[in-house]
């Protein structure tokens, strides 16, 4: 049941982080537009609103990498038995917590997020 | 999805492909923006500047798109049926393609010091 969970998840992280890309692709555009230009930018980056959908872009992008990976691994034919894929999936959300808790507390993005930069 | 022999083979394959390849160049993109001292436009135009880094960040934006664009269509294909699957499928690439366009002006803009 909770493999099925995390199978809609990588899909939907997935989704999210495509509408990212998308963020992405604006950001860096705005950067080559000059400085104006990032400045109204970076300006729309840091509202309330847009720290939280950034936040959750890091929390999907960790999540997505090691669930990736996961997927990988049976394509390789590696963890498709029932047992197994249930500790790899455990793993998985272990690892994207880690991954995000860490670069919140060791990167200047908990800083970004919570507004205190 | 054509309906070619061998292209839903040639798609699984190529969605590896991406997959495989926005694993360094993804980590890679979040590890350097992290990293920057801080993200005024004077700093991050520099850092896109310079030319390794430009490529980077032109694999990761083709790599990214790429994979979106795969991810997205076998979403529309497992969801939306009937004649509406085709036109979903043909607005996602129009998007993709916009951004790729978009992203290539940007990274040879910054990468070239020709930005406005």
């Amino acid at each position: 049941m909770y493999t099925m969970v995390l199978s809609i998840l990588h899909r939907a992280s997935g989704l999210y982080l495509s509408a990212c890309g998308f963020l992405f692709v604006a950001w860096i555009v705005s950067v080559a537009l000059g400085p104006a230009a990032y400045a109204c930018a970076s300006r729309i980056l840091s509202t309330l609103p847009m720290r939280i959908v950034l936040a959750l872009a890091l929390a999907a992008f960790w999540y997505h990498l090691f669930a990736g990976m996961r997927h990988l691994s049976w394509d390789a034919g590696y963890g498709f038995e029932k047992p197994s894929a249930r500790r790899s999936g455990a793993l998985v959300v272990a690892a994207a917590a880690a991954a995000f808790a860490a670069t919140l507390i060791l990167t200047p993005a908990g800083r970004f997020f919570a507004g205190t930069q | 999805m054509s309906d070619r022999p061998g292209s839903a083979t040639r798609h699984w394959r190529n969605q590896r492909l991406t997959s495989i390849a926005l694993l360094p160049l993804g980590l890679w993109f979040l590890v350097s923006l992290l990293r920057q001292p801080s993200l005024t436009h004077e700093i991050v135009a520099d850092w896109f500047g310079k030319p390794l880094q430009a490529l980077l960040a032109a694999l990761f934006g083709a790599a990214l798109l790429w994979h979106s664009m795969q991810g997205v269509q076998v979403v529309l294909e497992d969801y939306v049926g009937g004649r509406l699957r085709a036109v979903w499928i043909a607005l996602a690439r129009v998007a993709h393609l916009t951004a790729a366009f978009a992203l290539a002006y940007a990274i040879y803009a910054l990468a070239t010091g020709s930005g406005a």
